[in-house]
């Protein structure tokens, strides 16, 4: 009895599942049947289509999105055949006569050309061919043209000729679209690259007379310290990749910091927590170690030089699909209102590239749900926490340099 | 059994869980150790980890009981348990590994650029987990109920609440230590118990008849029969009997059983002779963790057989719970390791569960009548050693076989609360992390509350068939098939391992009883399985325009090494 009753439960959810989908799919407003007047049923039949139409060509102007959206122009203009085309080919032929592909090609350089929209008589030896004019009208983005348009018809039409010209325009809007969308997507690229961290000069300048300083009294310090620095600097500079993993950010942090304690000595002490499981976890580059840096800077900041004393933590937690990083200072703090205006841009903070670009791009990459949090207060330290998603479509590792 | 030993053992277990745990983390507090800790998971330790996690109830106990009740044959389950991995390693690891997805959902979205697909492979996500961890909490019920006579829901709760309070309260902050920690203590769970058990029949002269057919009582037994049974007597036997037999009650008499089918009605206490034949039980509605399927198993062995080697066989790879810990690998080579190293770390471990059978079929014959075939591992101790040394070791195993309940039990609530919070529930956080671990455990807590008494090990099987039919068309074709579409592979999905699901669904009604299409349905993989590649590919061929754009460069990242892409960026 009670098998039978785990069977119904089982059985019974895939059930429900479909009619949940079912349910989601007819809730649609699909049909337009019983909309008012004939005039106003033939208008919004036309912008249904109009709208099926447009999200294809929101994608630019290529031989899939062309057949795509073909079909609905073609019912949007009621003509027999419609072509596609761009600057150099017929993109998509739907409908009948697609033998005419070569002669429409050759009769639209003149129309490519001038941007002007034409009908011309096609010849066809076929005496049954449906098609025996032509209507074309180009698509055109600021002035360029990107291709055309062209309606076929058994006879000529002012009608098509018209309907053909609005519709090309209506098409060219799309267009003008798409090509925002991708002057769109070409900035947040350019942002990324502009944001993506360099090292700030000042902690080079320190490093190097650091060094400096251990040259003659400690000339084998002097040298391991160097190779921290070069091989901390050949990690920021890397040309390839703008992600690299957990692990790898940890590596070079430790090189920061050991150069940071060659210069602070006792003052700095710093304790690592990390769960293994995060540490291939995929994360921007660089986007640890500048907030390291600020928990370094205030840490020490406004201690007394030869006794003050600061304490950094670094956390790494698995937290189920997500990863948690917490990087804590008990130092000077800062005005949580000073902060939210840094972190908002509109001041920049003194030196390093501090705390905004992070954020910044932990938001580009993962949303904006996944800026920094921030917890502090004057005087009482400083807790940064960034939650970083284990996987993120297009987000992936450089690839390892070498095996360690 | 004594439980003032194994009780203590099971507490101590799951306190050592916990502790491990919460504070297994590598900390440093100075440089020099700063390299270790943020030293990535070497294959030895993370393939420890994935077999902790993988080695569950159905292994620990149930196999033993599968070989005392059905002989030898059972070994097909250790084998194909094992041999799951040989195929993830020959067709998926590295390539899964390289993806970056850290669970199946996420592995449909980055070869497949759907988002529908991605929901679809959730819902199975959370179905096959759901599956598989029913058999754990009533595993833990038994076990339990063996050891204290507790109601047999308790020990479930026990790890339901256990599980879901860790977790949720982020207790499982470094989950590779706690699962290769258990690995490791449910091996000394068995060895160690085993190694005296051997001893102790080496002592007893060691008999050979483990195999023979039918088993024999050594000794005088008195037998139990907890749930009411029927009885197939293939020649006549002699017993002693108290309580109810066909309808009439005797009393301490000796009665003669005419060949055939006999009823025994619950309560009923049977003396068995020394030297007479262990009847086998005919159980319907009620059975432990291995007498299920058994009577369509008898019908068909060939084709049951089969079907249960390739849903074991392929069904590994789409187990959420396996997967996620691949991600713990560095790198794809690290992934194949790993693999290698899990195939050696669980063969090793299944080499015990069938001594235990075939010392279960020598010594404790009588649990194939009262249907606790599946305390066999936890009973042996006691019976062949006795005294204070068995019941050690008793609790030994006990404590054992909670760090399985506990360990898969755990992987898997992540794995389902994972999916929930990120593709069900309305918005993320830690919140909500929670919520998905309290669902993703009170929705199997509840099924096994309802309808205890289900077959379980065939709800692994079960859960295994699934998978194999849903997430191994999936995986195979989206690694090595670059013509595979969105559409493709969710039809795929839907009609392999849905159809699979609605085998295990009708399997579990009980309906129909017997008959070829029973065999049909209690052992799907065999034309599930078959059905969700076959419908994949040719729903992938009907939309050739769907191939997703970036498919070649997708494919080149699964397949290249990883030193060869960042050569061929540099």
């Amino acid at each position: 009895m009670s098998g039978f009753l785990a069977g119904l439960c089982v059985a019974v959810l895939p059930l429900l599942a479909a009619g949940f989908w079912l349910g989601r799919r007819t809730a649609r407003p699909e049909s337009l049947g019983d909309l008012g007047t004939p005039v106003e049923h033939a208008t919004f039949q036309t912008l249904h289509t109009a709208s099926l139409a447009a999200p294809p060509l929101r994608a630019g102007l290529t031989e899939e999105t062309a057949r795509k959206s073909a079909r609905r122009l073609r019912t949007l203009l009621g003509t027999d055949a419609l072509c596609l085309t761009d600057q150099k080919e017929v993109l998509v032929w739907d409908g009948v006569g697609g033998h005419h592909r070569g002669e429409i090609m050759e009769r639209l350089a003149g129309p490519l050309e001038s941007g002007r929209g034409e009908a011309f008589r096609l010849k066809c030896p076929d005496p049954d061919c449906q098609v025996r004019w032509a209507v074309v009208a180009p698509l055109t983005v600021d002035d360029r043209v990107h291709g055309a348009l062209v309606a076929c018809a058994p006879r000529e039409s002012a009608v098509l000729v018209r309907a053909a010209g609005e519709v090309a325009r209506w098409v060219s809007v799309q267009l003008e679209l798409a090509d925002l969308d991708q002057s769109r997507t070409r900035l947040i690229e350019a942002e990324i690259k502009a944001l993506r961290a360099q090292i700030s000069p000042h902690f080079i300048f320190n490093s190097l007379a650091v060094i400096a300083s251990f040259v003659r009294t400690d000339p084998e310090r002097a040298r391991e310290l160097l190779l921290e620095f070069a091989d901390f600097t050949r990690y920021s500079f890397r040309r390839h990749g703008d992600f690299t993993t957990l692990a790898d950010e940890l590596h070079a942090i430790d090189h920061y910091l050991a150069l940071v304690r060659a210069r602070f000595g006792d003052r700095l002490s710093v304790t690592l927590q990390i769960a293994p499981e995060v540490l291939p976890v995929t994360l921007p580059f660089l986007c640890l170690q500048p907030l390291v840096e600020n928990a370094v800077k205030h840490g020490l900041e406004g201690k007394a030089a030869p006794v003050g004393k600061s304490h950094i933590s670094i956390t790494a937690q698995d937290a189920g699909a997500e990863a948690l990083v917490v990087i804590e200072d008990d130092g000077a703090g800062m005005d949580p209102a000073l902060l939210r205006r840094i972190l908002a841009g509109e001041i920049s903070p003194s030196g390093g590239i501090g705390l905004s670009n992070v954020d910044d791009r932990l938001r580009q990459v993962y949303g904006d749900d996944y800026g920094l949090v921030i917890e502090t207060a004057e005087g009482a330290g400083m807790k940064i926490t960034a939650r970083l998603p284990k996987y993120q479509p297009g987000v992936h590792p450089a690839g390892r340099l070498s095996e360690e | 059994m004594n439980s003032s030993y194994a009780v203590p053992a099971v507490a101590l277990v799951v306190v050592a869980t916990v502790l491990v745990g919460a504070f297994g983390l590598r900390i440093s507090r100075t440089t020099s150790d700063f390299y270790v800790a943020s030293r990535t998971v070497g294959p030895r330790l993370n393939a420890a980890a994935i077999s902790g996690e993988y080695l569950s109830a159905a292994s620990f106990l149930g196999i033993a009981g599968l070989v005392l009740v059905q002989g030898p044959d059972m070994l097909w389950y250790p084998v194909g348990y094992t041999a799951g991995y040989l195929v993830l390693l020959l067709f998926v690891a590295a390539p899964l590994r390289r993806s970056g997805a850290y669970t199946l959902p996420d592995f449909a979205e980055a070869r497949l650029a759907s988002h529908a697909v991605r929901r679809l492979a959730g819902a199975f996500v959370v179905g096959v987990g759901w599956l598989y961890l029913l058999p754990q909490l009533q595993g833990a019920g038994l076990t339990l109920t063996v050891l204290t006579g507790a109601p047999d829901s308790l020990g479930g709760l026990i790890v339901a609440v256990v599980v879901v309070a860790t977790v949720a309260a982020g207790g499982m902050r470094s989950i590779t230590f706690v699962q290769a920690f258990q690995y490791w203590l449910k091996l000394t769970a068995l060895l160690v118990p085993a190694l005296f058990l051997v001893l102790a029949w080496q002592g007893d002269g060691a008999p050979r008849h483990a195999f023979e057919e039918p088993a024999t009582f050594r000794e005088q037994r008195v037998v139990r029969v907890d749930d009411s049974l029927d009885l197939k007597l293939d020649r006549p036997l002699t017993v002693t009997v108290t309580g109810t037999v066909d309808g009439r009650t005797h009393d301490d008499a000796r009665i003669q059983l005419p060949s055939g089918t006999h009823h025994i009605e619950r309560g009923t206490r049977l003396t068995f002779a020394k030297g007479s034949t262990v009847p086998a039980a005919d159980r319907g509605t009620n059975g432990g963790m291995s007498t299920s399927l058994a009577a369509s198993r008898e019908e068909r062995p060939l084709y049951a057989t089969y079907g249960l080697i390739l849903a074991t066989f392929l069904g590994t790879m789409g187990l959420p719970h396996v997967v996620v810990r691949f991600y713990t690998s560095p790198h794809g080579v690290a992934a194949r390791r790993t693999t290698v190293a899990v195939l050696g770390l669980i063969g090793a471990f299944y080499l015990l569960p069938p001594l235990y059978g075939a010392l279960g079929r020598l010594y404790t014959p009588e649990l194939t009548l009262t249907g606790d075939a599946d305390a066999t591992v936890l009973l042996l101790p006691d019976r062949m050693i006795g005294g204070v040394g068995g019941d050690l070791l008793g609790a030994l195993v006990a404590g054992g076989a909670f760090a399985a309940f506990l360990s898969t039990a755990s992987g898997l609530t992540m794995a389902v609360a994972g999916v929930l919070t990120q593709d069900v529930l309305p918005t993320r956080g830690v919140r909500h992390f929670r919520l998905g671990t309290v669902l993703s455990m009170a929705v199997p807590l509840a099924a096994s509350v309802i309808v205890g008494g289900l077959p379980v090990a065939d709800a692994v099987g079960l859960a295994f068939a699934v998978s194999a039919s849903s997430f191994c068309p999936l995986l195979v074709l989206g690694i090595w098939w670059r013509r595979l579409t969105p559409p493709g592979a969710a039809a795929g999905m839907l009609i392999g391992g849905g159809s699979a699901f609605v085998a295990v669904a009708a399997t579990m009604a009980g309906f129909p009883g017997t008959g070829p299409l029973h065999a049909l349905l209690a052992w799907p993989a065999l034309w599930s399985v078959p059905l969700g590649f076959l419908t994949m590919v040719l729903v992938s061929l009907a939309t050739p325009g769907r191939v997703p754009t970036g498919t070649e460069a997708i494919l080149a990242r699964f397949h290249l090494p990883e030193e060869l892409r960042a050569e061929a960026k540099a």
